[in-house]
């Protein structure tokens, strides 16, 4: 394990993209890579030589304050369609915010987000960091289930469930966009660092990007 | 080459190499067996690369018919097998005629048998790996797209199976000094990592004093144990990367140990991880088992890591 700080910095990110694009560039027989906000785990095979890698890693993190992140990262779109109709947690999470739902998606569409890790299920982009205004603790006790295309607020941070999965954050609407498909290459569009926007769509682009409407009988009221 | 039919594939049967690397970043699991000393024996009697797909069985209560005169290899749990009624005994290979049926009974010892074919089964590689990971929607046979095994699958050989098998055919079995006994006591090696310090001493010694035993919320996943509670102090970690064996404390003081399918990420706490060889055979315990845990030496635990991988060639 690699850890760059003890607490979420946005600005950590773009660096750590970095130096784990330059770990694999250098180091292409490492088993995993895996990036999260404060952290980089490294997997290697048992008889692996770990003296250069060691001494790679000890003077990139000597560096790593003047790391400079290139400016190629994706902005990447998604159509959200914030609605109650696919968003169980919207009304409730205006009301609590005192704010209208308008409001509540300005806010969420207002600004770009970076993606800081990639996990939980395969897809599952945690964005961050959203507005105080909006940002939520999780429900208590998580739903069973959760609508693939659901774009959910935890704490201060944002994403959408690329496949139908149990979770428990706060769901203020949905993108119809696939963004896990394991058959496709690349399977999912997110990598750590890429910058994410979300547009705000109404009904009619929503079903007409292959959206669906459940009515689900889970409301939180 | 056609091999085998699925008579019935059990409770769960998943093709299984030695899984997926290189994509953790994004969010995909590694998968892969879950007992890989019973695994790579099974490879190895049949002389096929250390990394053919084989089918992972669990449970038992599986059966399977030739297509053609093929070369099997049986290992891991001990679930009586039969070859048309005629008992065969397990960690060894073995012939199957064309029209013969191999039926495995309900597992006596261990959880998962291990079922290699000659030259491995041929199975689609996505990113490198036809190992099956249902939440992943990844692996398995053609189009199963992460799928079980299921009656009528058709499972078929990488290369073409030799005609004149029976004549050239001589059993080999694994020595019985490497074969397990899969005991309903196991002592688990753990190494010390991630968050340890936030686990005091006194709970760290409640810890390897413990007498745990594996609940049956057990699958491919993870591990989850029951005793006497432990919580550290801490509220939950910044997500980080979960590594194999590892073992986190969730709220309920109740220690998960995270296996082939964990998930990339996680916020729970971690003492640290059982070694790779503890983490074989936890994959054979069964729901009641009896778990203690000791300290294990890094160095030690290299050096028979390193053997095991260097004899198998994985």
């Amino acid at each position: 394990m690699v850890y760059v700080g003890d607490s979420i910095d946005i600005g950590y990110v773009p660096k750590l993209a970095l130096l784990c694009e330059q770990l694999q560039k250098d180091f292409p027989d490492l088993v995993n890579i895996i990036p999260s906000y404060t952290s980089i785990m490294v997997e290697f095979h048992p008889s692996y030589d770990v003296s250069k890698l060691t001494q790679y890693l000890s003077k990139m993190l000597d560096q790593f304050d003047q790391l400079k992140a290139s400016s190629q990262q994706k902005l990447i779109e998604l159509p959200t369609y914030y609605h109650p109709d696919v968003a169980p947690d919207l009304i409730t999470l205006a009301q609590q915010k005192k704010l209208s739902i308008e409001e509540v998606i300005a806010i969420h569409t207002n600004q770009e987000y970076t993606v800081c890790a990639i996990g939980f299920t395969p897809g599952f982009a945690f964005l961050g960091v959203i507005d105080e205004r909006i940002a939520h603790p999780r429900h208590e006790e998580p739903r069973l289930q959760v609508a693939k295309g659901s774009v959910g607020i935890a704490d201060q941070q944002t994403a959408v469930y690329p496949s139908n999965s149990p979770g428990g954050w706060q769901i203020i609407g949905n993108c119809p966009v696939s963004l896990f498909d394991p058959h496709s290459t690349p399977i999912t569009p997110f990598n750590v660092g890429d910058t994410v926007k979300f547009v705000s769509i109404d009904k009619q682009e929503f079903l007409a990007l292959g959206g669906v409407i459940e009515h689900s009988k889970e409301r939180v009221k | 080459m056609k091999a085998l039919e699925v008579i019935s594939p059990g409770t769960l049967s998943l093709v299984q190499d030695l899984g997926r690397k290189g994509v953790g970043h994004l969010g995909l699991s590694t998968g892969g067996p879950a007992d890989l000393h019973a695994f790579c024996w099974a490879n190895y009697l049949l002389g096929n690369q250390a990394n053919a797909a084989v089918i992972e069985i669990t449970l038992g209560q599986a059966s399977f018919r030739a297509q053609a005169d093929v070369m099997l290899a049986l290992t891991g749990a001990d679930m009586p097998a039969t070859i048309d009624g005629v008992a065969i005994g397990n960690w060894r290979s073995f012939l199957l005629n064309k029209g013969q049926t191999l039926k495995l009974g309900y597992a006596k010892k261990g959880l998962r048998a291990y079922l290699a074919i000659q030259h491995g089964i041929a199975a689609p590689k996505i990113y490198g790996s036809c190992a099956t990971v249902v939440r992943d929607q990844l692996g398995g046979l053609d189009e199963s797209q992460g799928k079980a095994l299921k009656k009528g699958d058709m499972i078929s050989s990488t290369s073409t199976l030799d005609s004149n098998l029976s004549a050239m055919f001589s059993a080999k079995f694994t020595p019985a000094r490497f074969i397990p006994n899969y005991a309903q006591k196991i002592e688990i090696g753990v190494l010390e990592t991630y968050q340890h310090e936030l686990f005091s001493s006194k709970q760290k010694s409640a810890f390897y004093s413990n007498i745990y035993t594996v609940t049956d919320k057990l699958d491919r996943m993870g591990v989850r144990l029951q005793g006497n509670a432990i919580n550290p102090d801490s509220k939950g970690i910044i997500s980080e990367g979960i590594a194999s064996g590892a073992i986190q404390f969730p709220p309920n003081g109740q220690p998960i140990i995270l296996a082939a399918d964990r998930q990339t990420l996680g916020g729970y706490p971690k003492i640290g991880c059982v070694t790779q060889m503890s983490l074989m055979k936890l994959g054979q315990a069964r729901p009641g088992t009896s778990l203690q845990f000791y300290a294990a030496d890094l160095e030690e635990e290299i050096d028979r890591y390193r053997k095991f991988t260097r004899f198998f060639g994985v």
